[in-house]
């Protein structure tokens, strides 16, 4: 992981008009807190020292799915090359947070930005050996041209941000 | 399906040219313009390419194997496997999986009807998944947006991957209004998403099943992938407590490692996208929690006791691996590649007919574009094909585009050639048996005949000319031959030539004189001596451009022979007569094999003919006669521009002042072969500025254009590229159609470029 790898992720994800910060952990919490539209619901942060801001509700019922305008989710890892998290299939339900909000935060850890789609797939290796087995490449915003134009928000979020944190 | 005759045809086809072609036009050329933009970009493009499609040989060569491999891996990881033979067998395990999934856990949602969602899968579309389970009594609600358009209009999928691409904003917000009848009317794309988001939210909550299809399944884990832009996909496999995947048998491949290649091409070769808004790999049953809307209050992360949940999910999952034809296109050598297509649709986008018609034109009961003659030939059977595989015509554009570089055209080619044998012996069959000693049975269309025997034609047209070219110009000639034959009356008929090149050649001293010629030259000592091949056009209509060719060889020091050779095979190939062309290539590389072993290069002025050699020859010749010619013939621009490189001398041929602008159209097959740069560099050297259209195709494509039923396709594909050149001086084209196509629109010469390149001083 070198700073040239989060710079290529900073601007793929530039190109794909998604939010970029980068911050200490000590930081995160309230970083997040600052970006979070609520109401917010979350599945808990795995990174030592950052905790999910009191605005975000975990353990969400479905009402507070439905209802929410921000989902926050930790990412197993990032693709630098062209701008992905993998959102990993877990039982706090992170896949299900970071899909059904209007917004989604992604956090992720900066040893965790890995240069490219090789080394992803190694990173995907890794984790189905440990048997995390069910991960989704998001990358930019939900999209269709169905209706005869661009639009984003269809059924997935239709914001993203990606929070890196840079000392974990 | 009975097959349309040829004026159904043509009405057919001009309906969709006026109603969805625009449409169609706007969002595939697009799609095929930002997939070149993406193929561009991509350093390693080639290399994956090469290695998708050898992890796709090796996955359906052990394809048996590897339904053994995943249906163990699904099962460990607590899921259900089944193989179903066909679309009823397919059908009824589906409708069985929703019954005893709401007769377990009763119905979620209102109402006591059983409901699915379904993201979009063409899988489903083949086996008609929604009629068969609206029978069994389920409500099934697509949840793409564009499938979902198609099922409210009641209409189908015009493209692989847009299926609704044929609809334009205002049809679908008419369509909209008019069945939902929303407080304010729906205009824009965004208050049409909008709606359409919300709708769909509830049927997705309220559904006791969610429907995937998958774009590949890793083997040896169990893993399902499905690449979608929406998120539908994700909600559809991840809020029901039942997800059913349904993939053709064709979509296994062995492990994680060979998913690779196929996430970084797939969003390249299908949007020009670099990799897709969502790829999931779920390997089901998955650890994410089911979502209960009708507990609005209980966390998602409880179990059903209510406590918080340290059990997995309570999860069923189901694959159902659809056959339906796909084991015996295995075993079949010549539709066996299409089983490596990964449905990304760039063959589609690429190609100038189907951008005109769209899908509905170009595409049988389910599939369709270029590959869809491959699928509905294996999975509906040959009649389906036969409905539009004359729309491909063998331009091979979607040769560049495949991500996994399946010759398309020629699996056209050989479902042709199968369409051609079944059908019934004509009774006017011996209008054209004089005309057409061809290999092949009684039966095959008379169109078809005349032109796939056209050297033949040729020859007997340029003994009689002129009388030949009056006759035939002749207003009952035109329409005898419109009914006979199926040529369009609007077409000019090629003007055949009373001497023939190869006449001309002998006539002027033949290979003797030619030498003198050459030796009169500036010498660049370059020692090689050039046959130049007389294809049908160049040698009985053409042959300007083949005396053109003679004496801009001789002018830069190159002595020349043009003999009486055998056809190529092409228009054989053409109109799917694969013996007839088999033949013809035996012959024409036993006629030259001596200039082969003499040395001699062959340098072909059709670059139509020349593909055939460098493509279609691999199928037809043993390999070490096939690179034999391929390594040693060449199109004649190419080949000036490597005389040029070695030393000799362009000033003795015409010359530009240095920047004269000229438009010029390379052929459709010359691009494939990366033969454009050549004349564009040659033409460069000789003081021309030339700008290269950017259209595929000029939509004649050999015979295509001159028959009744697709004429007017042609003229809308070709007015694309008039449009374009229209504005310069001077217009050359390398191919024989595409300057008879301009010549008829522009209405002025478009000559071969090397009638520009010749010297002055002709001799």
């Amino acid at each position: 992981m070198t700073v040239d790898t989060v710079g290529r992720f900073e601007r793929a994800l530039e190109g794909l008009e998604v939010g970029f910060e980068r911050v200490p952990a000590a930081d995160a919490s309230e970083r997040i807190a600052t970006i979070v539209e609520e109401p917010a619901v979350g599945a808990p942060l795995p990174f030592e020292g950052v905790t999910l801001p009191e605005s975000v509700t975990t353990e969400p019922t479905s009402a507070d799915l439905e209802a929410a305008r921000t989902g926050v989710t930790p990412a197993g890892f990032a693709i630098a090359e062209y701008g992905t998290v993998a959102v990993e299939s877990t039982a706090d339900g992170a896949e299900a947070i970071s899909l059904y909000s209007d917004r989604h935060v992604a956090v992720v850890a900066e040893s965790d930005v890995v240069p490219d789609l090789s080394a992803g797939f190694d990173r995907l290796a890794d984790g189905f050996a440990a048997g995390q087995d069910s991960v989704v490449f998001a990358t930019g915003r939900s999209a269709t041209a169905d209706m005869g134009d661009l639009v984003h928000g269809v059924h997935g979020p239709g914001d993203v941000d990606v929070i890196v944190v840079e000392d974990r | 399906m009975a097959q349309r005759t040829h004026s159904q045809q043509a009405d057919h086809i001009r309906h969709l040219l006026e109603t969805e072609g625009d449409a169609v036009h706007a969002k595939a050329s697009s799609f095929h313009a930002q997939r070149g933009e993406a193929y561009d970009a991509a350093d390693d493009l080639e290399a994956l390419r090469t290695e998708a499609r050898s992890i796709k040989e090796d996955a359906i060569d052990r394809l048996p194997d590897l339904i053994d491999t995943v249906r163990d891996a699904v099962e460990a990881n607590g899921g259900t496997v089944y193989v179903a033979d066909d679309a009823a067998d397919a059908n009824a395990y589906v409708a069985d999986v929703v019954d005893t999934q709401t007769e377990e856990h009763g119905i979620t949602g209102d109402g006591d009807t059983p409901s699915v969602v379904k993201s979009k899968s063409m899988t489903t579309e083949e086996i008609d998944l929604n009629d068969a389970l609206e029978a069994a009594g389920i409500e099934v609600t697509e949840t793409d947006l564009g499938e979902w358009v198609l099922q409210v209009a009641d209409d189908t999928p015009s493209h692989i991957v847009g299926p609704a691409m044929h609809l334009e904003r205002a049809e679908i917000a008419e369509l909209f209004n008019e069945r939902f009848d929303p407080d304010e009317p729906l205009e824009t794309a965004e208050e049409l998403t909008q709606f359409a988001r919300d709708y769909l939210a509830d049927h997705i909550q309220e559904a006791d099943v969610g429907i995937t299809g998958a774009n590949f399944v890793v083997a040896d884990s169990g893993t399902i992938t499905l690449v979608t832009n929406e998120g539908n996909a994700r909600k559809c496999a991840v809020t029901p407590d039942t997800h059913v995947a349904i993939a053709g048998v064709e979509k296994l491949i062995p492990r994680l490692s060979d998913l690779e290649p196929f996430v970084d091409l797939i969003a390249k070769s299908a949007t020009g996208q670099s990799i897709a808004q969502y790829v999931t790999m779920l390997s089901p049953p998955t650890d994410s929690p089911t979502l209960e809307f009708d507990r609005p209050d209980e966390p998602i992360t409880a179990g059903d006791d209510g406590a918080a949940n340290t059990e997995p999910a309570d999860r069923d999952f189901h694959l159902v691996l659809l056959d339906n034809g796909r084991m015996d296109m295995r075993e079949d050598d010549q539709l066996r590649e299409t089983l490596y297509c990964i449905r990304c649709g760039a063959c589609s986008n690429s190609c100038v007919n189907f951008q005109s018609v769209g899908g509905h034109g170009f595409g049988g009961e389910t599939y369709s574009g270029g590959i869809a003659t491959g699928w509905e030939a294996g999975v509906h059977g040959q009649d389906s094909a036969a409905e539009f595989n004359d729309l491909c015509t063998g331009c091979s554009r979607c040769v560049d585009a495949c991500p996994v570089k399946i010759d398309i055209p020629w699996i056209n080619t050989v479902v042709r050639d199968r369409i051609n044998r079944n059908e019934d012996p004509a009774a006017t069959d011996f209008l054209v048996d004089g005309l057409t000693p061809d290999m092949e049975d009684g039966g095959i269309d008379l169109g078809k005949r005349f032109f796939g025997n056209i050297g033949t034609v040729a020859k007997a047209a340029s003994a009689t000319a002129p009388v030949s070219n009056w006759l035939a110009d002749a207003d009952p000639i035109r329409g005898l031959l419109e009914r006979t034959l199926g040529i369009d009356r609007r077409r000019d008929l090629p003007a055949f030539q009373r001497e023939s090149l190869v006449d001309w050649f002998e006539k002027r001293g033949g290979k003797a004189a030619s030498s003198r010629r050459a030796a009169r030259a500036d010498d660049a000592d370059i020692d090689r001596e050039v046959v130049l091949y007389p294809d049908v056009y160049t040698n009985y209509v053409d042959t300007e451009r083949g005396k053109a060719a003679v004496r801009t060889l001789e002018a830069l020091g190159i002595p020349v022979r043009v003999p009486d050779l055998p056809e190529s095979g092409r228009a054989a190939l053409s109109q799917g007569m694969v013996a007839t062309a088999d033949r013809q290539a035996s012959r024409l590389y036993a006629a030259l094999a001596e200039d082969l072993d003499a040395g001699r290069d062959v340098v072909v002025v059709e670059p139509s003919d020349l593909a055939a050699m460098h493509r279609e020859y691999e199928q037809l010749l043993p390999e070490r006669s096939f690179e034999r010619l391929r390594d040693n013939s060449y199109e004649i621009c190419e080949y000036v521009y490597g005389l040029l490189e070695n030393g000799a001398n362009p000033s003795a041929l015409s010359t530009g002042d240095g920047a004269e602008p000229i438009a010029y159209h390379s052929h459709c097959q010359q691009r494939t072969l990366d033969l454009e740069a050549p004349t564009v560099a040659v033409l460069e050297r000789c003081g021309y500025t030339p700008d290269t259209s950017s259209a595929e195709c000029c939509g004649m494509a050999g015979s295509f254009g001159y028959k009744r039923e697709y004429y007017e396709l042609s003229v809308d594909v070709g007015e694309r590229l008039a449009e374009q050149v229209a504005g310069a001086k001077t217009v050359v084209a390398s191919g024989t159609s595409c300057g008879d196509q301009l010549e008829g629109l522009l209405e002025r010469d478009v000559p071969h470029p090397i009638e520009l390149l010749e010297p002055s001083s002709r001799l």
